[in-house]
């Protein structure tokens, strides 16, 4: 009975080995297929996500503080990205695009503002300022260099003489 | 000499001059550039079932919400006038419109239930609606004409003042 009972596992346990062999089998040779499906499941293409990732990141998110919209982990940010999706899928131009967001939210969604009427300050008077600042340094360089008059002595020289002359006349007795 | 010494307080002219546009521009006003503009069309499935969209609504002055359960308090502020203006309203042709945003429909018919909101409201699945409207954030509120034009965004809690005074605006246009 022990043997038989024995054999009975040893039978089980060699059909459940092949069981196992079968089932690794199958998923082996689903591998391949599983690679070849990913694609179709709705990933994009890397090109399509590259151009995606380009554009929302010149867009600010507008909930966020000073995070583009390719980089807010925001819900409004990311459904932001899933419409600048849409719209390159549909073939809109970077332009076009930039253009949707901007009529919408403004010059504010741009996160580099464009170089016209009051955001010229922006561009421009980092600029002024430094040619404003190199302009001061440069005038008073100047005075420093053109100015530079004799020092006044600080000792009157009749004072300075006369004990010149007293220390010359008591060091003339001393010898004598 | 004296132009050198008058420079530095020339210098600081357009200093104060930005200054000055800085304190009397309020930092917590976003101007909308569709303000006077057309609203653009929206198609929402309310809650209902029923399929509304803004070209359905030509010739008629529209008060489009954007709401969420979420939005606490100032939405909870908010919603109470949102009915009793409609229900005041309506006989004079008003539409008013709500949109909730990135919310959950259990908790979004909890607070239709909760305000007794009679008016048509809907999700914006994508929040497809609310990107064209360049919302920021909840509660927004437009005031559109009979023309279908933006005539007024408002952002954050409306105060019944303000709300006579928008609505009055748009329903008296012909």
């Amino acid at each position: 009975m022990r043997i038989r009972g024995r054999m009975h596992r040893d039978t089980s346990t060699a059909r459940e080995r092949s069981g196992r062999l079968a089932v690794l089998m199958v998923l082996a040779a689903m591998i391949p297929l599983a690679g070849v499906a990913t694609p179709a499941v709705g990933v994009a293409s890397p090109d399509l996500e590259e151009k995606v990732r380009e554009i929302a990141s010149e867009l600010r998110c507008v909930v966020c503080q000073n995070l583009s919209v390719a980089d807010s982990p925001s819900d409004l940010a990311k459904e932001m990205r899933n419409l600048v999706r849409e719209l390159v899928e549909q073939g809109k131009s970077r332009e076009e695009i930039q253009a949707y967001f901007q009529s919408r939210y403004g010059d504010f969604v741009l996160l580099e503002p464009p170089k016209r009427g009051f955001n010229l300050l922006v561009w421009g008077l980092p600029f002024v300022a430094l040619l404003v600042g190199a302009c001061g340094v440069y005038l008073v360089a100047r005075r420093w260099t053109e100015r530079r008059e004799p020092v006044a002595p600080l000792v009157d020289p009749g004072l300075l003489e006369r004990v010149r002359r007293e220390l010359r006349e008591r060091e003339g007795s001393g010898r004598s | 000499m004296s132009w050198k010494k008058a420079l530095i307080p020339l210098a600081c002219v357009p200093v104060i001059i930005l200054l000055a546009y800085g304190f009397w521009t309020d930092p917590r006003a976003i101007p909308s550039p569709l303000v006077e503009k057309a609203a653009p069309n929206f198609k929402i499935t309310v809650y209902d079932g029923r399929d509304l969209s803004l070209d359905s609504l030509k010739g008629r002055p529209v008060v489009l919400n954007f709401w969420a359960s979420w939005c606490y308090p100032a939405c909870y502020e908010e919603a109470p006038l949102l009915e009793t203006t409609w229900r005041k309203y309506r006989e004079q042709g008003l539409t008013m419109v709500g949109v909730a945003i990135r919310d959950k429909e259990a908790t979004a018919r909890e607070f239709m239930r909760r305000f007794n909101f009679t008016f048509p409201n809907g999700p914006d699945p994508g929040s497809k609606i609310s990107i064209d409207y360049g919302v920021y954030g909840v509660p927004e509120t437009f005031f559109i004409d009979r023309q279908g034009r933006i005539a007024y965004k408002h952002v954050g809690v409306l105060t019944p003042g303000l709300m006579e005074t928008k609505l009055r605006a748009i329903l008296k246009e012909s």
